[in-house]
């Protein structure tokens, strides 16, 4: 996973509450076998006016002049801002590797689904929770100015806008060290071995029948 | 020691280490493993040299991609085909139990979990698929990981978390005749909304949840996480133990006993204190119809399609104009007025024995109606299929004009050839109406399986009390 520390990138808007995993990254797009390549799936049904499939050339497809990433203001964001209970529904982790694939690193809600959060931060994006007051304010300056960024400070848990304001948020110990150092948690497990293999001799005596003998 | 919720005691059996922070590396008892959620993370195996802490603690099974028709000459989409050829791939090279395509025991990867004893009280279950709340139901600590958690939970049998808040949400009192879990869960959601139950896990306790089959408290637990919750539970009871006695994979002579003693301490203590408590009046709960396209967007069989108008909140005022214009409805409309152009009983919430029966009892002696394209059954495994062959539901069905297939997610999430064409109008008993979910520009309108059957025999929505 890449580190994150610092980003100053342009936001882009989507004003919809509950936005789901399936419209993040449609179905068909999940029987892919990679993790990379989603990008340009991202929103596939709000972004294309035709139906998407895997086979398909995205570049020859029409896209939906009104749909807010496609429009060019909004080119080279990298940072999402998105209203309530963002990325609800489904597991699919190919919902943060079509957003990171597509070149967001960050996305700033007044809340996010649970499962959606943490496969983020996994894979290097950070969620940001600000209350609704905050994320409304973004909302409205960011419709009112054209180009404007933010600056995310992860070391210092802070939102710089333009005109000087900051804003706090707030990670996970654990997950903002993870994130700054570009930590694998695979790696960062297999440090406790021992703690594992102990659990297991203490569960298989209290608890045998989950260690059956023929296994599955 | 202090009282404890079911929760508390699930995770606390189960924590390996704690961090000062709060954050646990939690043990795993089940891995449960599907096609889609975990092509990229064999690959991430085999790219660091790594192989699975426990393989017998992994059980396998191919169930989105699958084909719901005859299955003989194999599955007819590349993509799909090379998917589920890739899970068969992995399963062989790492030495993982799978129930192929083929396999009498094949299914959703969500009903043969409990069907087969490969959940049992006590567990965690995890599985890349949000829909693992469904274990829940039998007193087991079970949610949805992405597929990096996948890779985590393979190669260490741990996963890194932080513990939910406690939520309960008590439903008491006794069902209508013709209510059934799905119509108690829909009304929750409606209760609490999509978020309500975000960092929480949620037990689902009362009278009316004991009263529930384990089948039925399966169906409100898989719903869970579409009130926010990533796990969803109800406390052990005889009727747990009675559901997992004798069952492939469940424990056998004195261990069974062993495992029974322990299983009756799986319920919340009497003092144990909730985060946060909801409570429902079962005797209250009507037949659920969604109208938009989150599950919280539902209302009861006798009631209208809301008004966007009457809603204060501007964010929200929003998201409703927005799902009546998808879902091509007028505000005002009587449930009773939407008619209906395809029908789905199926997925990992409504696909048991007990669904079917019930559906099946909705549909003797009566037709789909002309008007309905579309009516499908497909049930939730192999086995259940068998089950239901042998009652002779299958032909109540098909003298109907249902079509009765085979096994898998189908058209739940439509990653097969089941789906809806743009525009088209279906009840289902599946758990999301998202856009586009059961096919590009697809109206789903969820329901529990007695209320989709009596939408086929009528065409349009009904109250199925009126039917039985």
């Amino acid at each position: 996973m890449e580190s994150f520390k610092r980003l100053t990138g342009l936001v882009a808007p989507i004003d919809r509450s509950n936005v789901d995993t399936d419209a993040i990254i449609p179905k068909q797009f999940l029987k892919s076998i990679k993790r990379t390549g989603f990008g340009p799936n991202l929103f596939d049904e709000w972004r294309y006016l035709d139906h998407g499939e895997p086979d398909m050339d995205n570049s020859q497809r029409p896209v939906n002049p009104d749909f807010v990433l496609n429009l060019p203001r909004y080119q080279g964001a990298t940072i999402l801002l998105a209203r309530e209970n963002f990325g609800s529904g489904s597991s699919r982790e190919h919902a943060p590797w079509a957003l990171l694939d597509y070149g967001f690193r960050v996305i700033i809600a007044p809340s996010f689904a649970d499962i959606f959060f943490n496969n983020c931060f996994i894979n290097g994006i950070l969620p940001i929770t600000l209350d609704e007051l905050a994320v409304d304010r973004l909302f409205a300056d960011v419709a009112l100015n054209e180009g404007y960024t933010l600056t995310v400070d992860l070391e210092t848990q802070t939102i710089s806008l333009p005109n000087g304001d900051t804003m706090n948020y707030k990670v996970d110990v654990f997950r903002r060290h993870c994130l700054l150092h570009g930590l694998d948690d695979i790696a960062l497990t297999l440090q406790y071995i021992k703690e594992i293999k102990a659990y297991e001799r203490r569960r298989r005596v209290e608890a045998p029948w989950l260690f059956p003998e023929e296994g599955l | 020691m202090g009282a404890k919720t079911l929760y508390d005691k699930l995770w606390d059996a189960h924590v390996v280490r704690e961090n000062d922070d709060g954050i646990c590396l939690i043990y795993i008892d089940r891995h449960l493993i599907h096609e889609v959620t975990s092509p990229q993370a064999f690959e991430g195996l085999r790219l660091a040299e790594r192989s699975p802490w426990r393989r017998e603690a992994n059980l396998a099974v191919p169930d989105h991609n699958v084909p719901t028709t005859d299955r003989s000459q194999g599955i007819a989409d590349p993509v799909s085909r090379l998917q589920v050829e890739t899970l068969d791939k992995n399963c062989a090279e790492f030495g993982i139990t799978e129930f192929k395509m083929d396999d009498p025991r094949q299914g959703i990867v969500h009903v043969i979990g409990p069907e087969e004893g490969a959940t049992l009280p006590g567990m965690t279950v995890v599985c890349g698929d949000s829909h693992t709340s469904t274990h829940g139901a039998l007193g087991a600590l079970a949610h949805g990981i992405g597929t990096s958690e996948v890779e985590h939970v393979l190669a260490t049998q741990c996963l890194i978390q932080k513990k939910s808040k406690n939520m309960l949400v008590s439903v008491d009192g006794d069902l209508g005749h013709g209510i059934s879990a799905k119509d108690i869960v829909l009304a929750i959601i409606g209760e609490i909304g999509t978020a309500g139950g975000t960092g929480y896990a949620i037990e689902f306790g009362g009278s009316a949840i004991e009263a529930l089959s384990v089948e039925g408290r399966m169906t409100v637990c898989n719903m869970a996480i579409e009130a926010g919750a990533r796990a969803g539970m109800v406390a052990v009871d005889d009727k747990t133990t009675e559901y997992v006695r004798g069952r492939p994979y469940a424990p056998k002579g004195d261990v069974w006993e062993q495992a029974v003693t322990a299983w009756k301490k799986l319920h919340s203590d009497v003092e144990a204190r909730f985060d946060r408590v909801i409570q429902l009046d079962a005797s209250k709960i009507a037949p659920q119809v969604t109208w938009g396209t989150t599950p919280e967007m539902v209302v009861p069989v006798g009631g209208r399609v809301p008004n966007p108008e009457d809603e204060g909140n501007v964010v929200k005022r929003e998201g409703m104009q927005r799902a009546l214009r998808y879902m091509g409805l007028q505000a005002g409309t009587p449930i009773g007025e939407i008619a209906l152009d395809k029908i789905f009983i199926g997925s990992c919430t409504n696909s048991r024995i007990e669904d079917l029966r019930v559906a099946a009892d909705v549909v003797r002696g009566r037709k789909v109606a002309t008007s309905v394209k579309q009516a499908l059954i497909v049930p939730g495994s192999g086995l259940i299929k068998r089950q239901a062959e042998q009652e002779g539901l299958d032909k109540v069905f098909m003298e109907a004009g249902f079509e009765w297939r085979e096994p898998g997610c189908s058209m739940c999430l439509a990653m097969n050839a089941d789906r809806l064409e743009a525009g088209e109008r279906c009840a289902s008993t599946s758990n999301r109406n998202f856009e586009g979910r059961q096919g590009h520009g697809g109206r789903t309108h969820l329901v529990s399986p007695a209320m989709a059957a009596a939408a086929a025999v009528t065409g349009h929505f009904v109250d199925v009390r009126a039917l039985l």
